[in-house]
């Protein structure tokens, strides 16, 4: 074995390498973001998870191995969570001014998720296996992986769903807004709280605080709306 | 810095026991958040050194869901055989709930506004 090899073997085994693949992709989807102008199609997120499965598929490096090093990452999603109860206690007059509106679309949001999901791969020839993991994917990952399981899809398809829909959230959520005309930043983070959860918020606070908030509770409200309405939905659909 | 963390795991942790004893649907990350927000109202002052780095952290908020993305690796022989329906579902649907939530809540807080 040579002496790169060598070296490789030892670092590829210590959670140091994809630690810092992680940060650095990051990085560089950040870099891309900046030089994009901020636009959207730019997000950070889909470039950094681009460049990695990219590195992990040329080294053949299983995603176990990576996930070793990346937990320490993946871990601040629970305190970062927690940390939404700031931005909500400072916006707090705000969000109080909003409830009925807020209330309101969260039913309508939270079911047009569910059934529009799940119509359309069903008419568009999914598995019924898609069919029942795709139903939560809105919700944060824990309940929605909860929800699956118990209506009988994959949870870690699941898993794969609700991140999908995460990414492609923070790439839309601007562009169909812009189109609709919807100024109300409470209104704008709400709804990509409730549609992309966690992925939705991180897209509002890039742009606006009073947004990011209303993300985060929207994102809050539709894991308990997901759990509830998926069961009654789903059987109502199929 | 320090304190703020120990701060957020304490209160993720009083999330996750609460969610397990009682049985809740909620993640435990998510009762933190309000059990945080609860002492936040309270002006308890030993949550006040949370603040900053608490918004340090929501604005990378971003950067961790890196690792699950990647996640998705382990998933494309479902996402290549069933890719077309997949990913026409999932982007009509998302574009369709954010869409039918944001004229919702304009909708309802300008009635709102207008009977006041």
């Amino acid at each position: 074995m040579g002496r790169v090899e060598r070296i490789w073997v030892y670092l590829s085994a210590t959670p140091l390498l994809w630690l810092a693949a992680t940060l650095l992709a990051y990085e560089a989807g950040s870099w891309v973001f900046r030089r994009a102008g901020g636009r959207p199609l730019a997000n950070p997120v889909p470039i950094a998870v681009a460049i990695l499965i990219l590195l992990l598929r040329a080294t053949g490096t299983p995603y176990e191995t990576y996930f070793e090093g990346a937990q320490f990452v993946h871990f601040l999603l629970g305190p970062a969570t927690v940390a939404l109860a700031v931005p909500l206690y400072q916006n707090r007059d705000q969000v109080r001014q909003a409830l009925v509106p807020m209330m309101t679309a969260l039913v309508a949001g939270s079911a047009t998720a569910i059934l529009s999901a799940v119509l359309l791969a069903r008419w568009l020839g999914a598995s019924s296996e898609t069919l029942k993991s795709i139903a939560p994917k809105s919700a944060t990952t824990p309940i929605a992986m909860a929800v699956s399981e118990q209506l009988g899809g994959l949870p870690s398809l699941t898993a794969a769903f609700v991140i999908a829909t995460g990414i492609i959230g923070a790439v839309i959520v601007t562009p169909v807004l812009d189109a609709l005309r919807i100024r109300d930043w409470r209104g704008r983070g709400f709804s990509a709280g409730v549609a992309a959860h966690g992925l939705g918020t991180a897209r509002a606070f890039q742009v606006n605080e009073l947004a990011g908030t209303f993300a985060g509770i929207g994102l809050a409200l539709n894991g308990i709306a997901t759990a509830v309405l998926v069961p009654i939905l789903f059987r109502w659909v199929r | 810095m320090l304190t703020a963390l120990t701060v957020l795991l304490c209160c993720q942790l009083a999330g996750e026991f609460a969610a397990r004893v009682l049985g809740l649907p909620i993640p435990g990350p998510v009762l933190g958040m309000l059990l945080l927000f609860t002492f936040l109202a309270g002006r308890l002052r030993a949550v006040e050194p949370v603040r900053e780095p608490a918004y340090a952290l929501v604005r990378h908020l971003s950067l961790l869901f890196v690792p699950a993305g990647v996640g998705l690796i382990r998933h494309t022989g479902r996402l290549r055989a069933e890719l077309l329906p997949i990913l026409i579902a999932l982007l009509i649907s998302t574009a369709a709930t954010v869409a039918v939530t944001a004229l919702v809540f304009q909708l309802v807080a300008r009635a709102g506004k207008g009977e006041r």
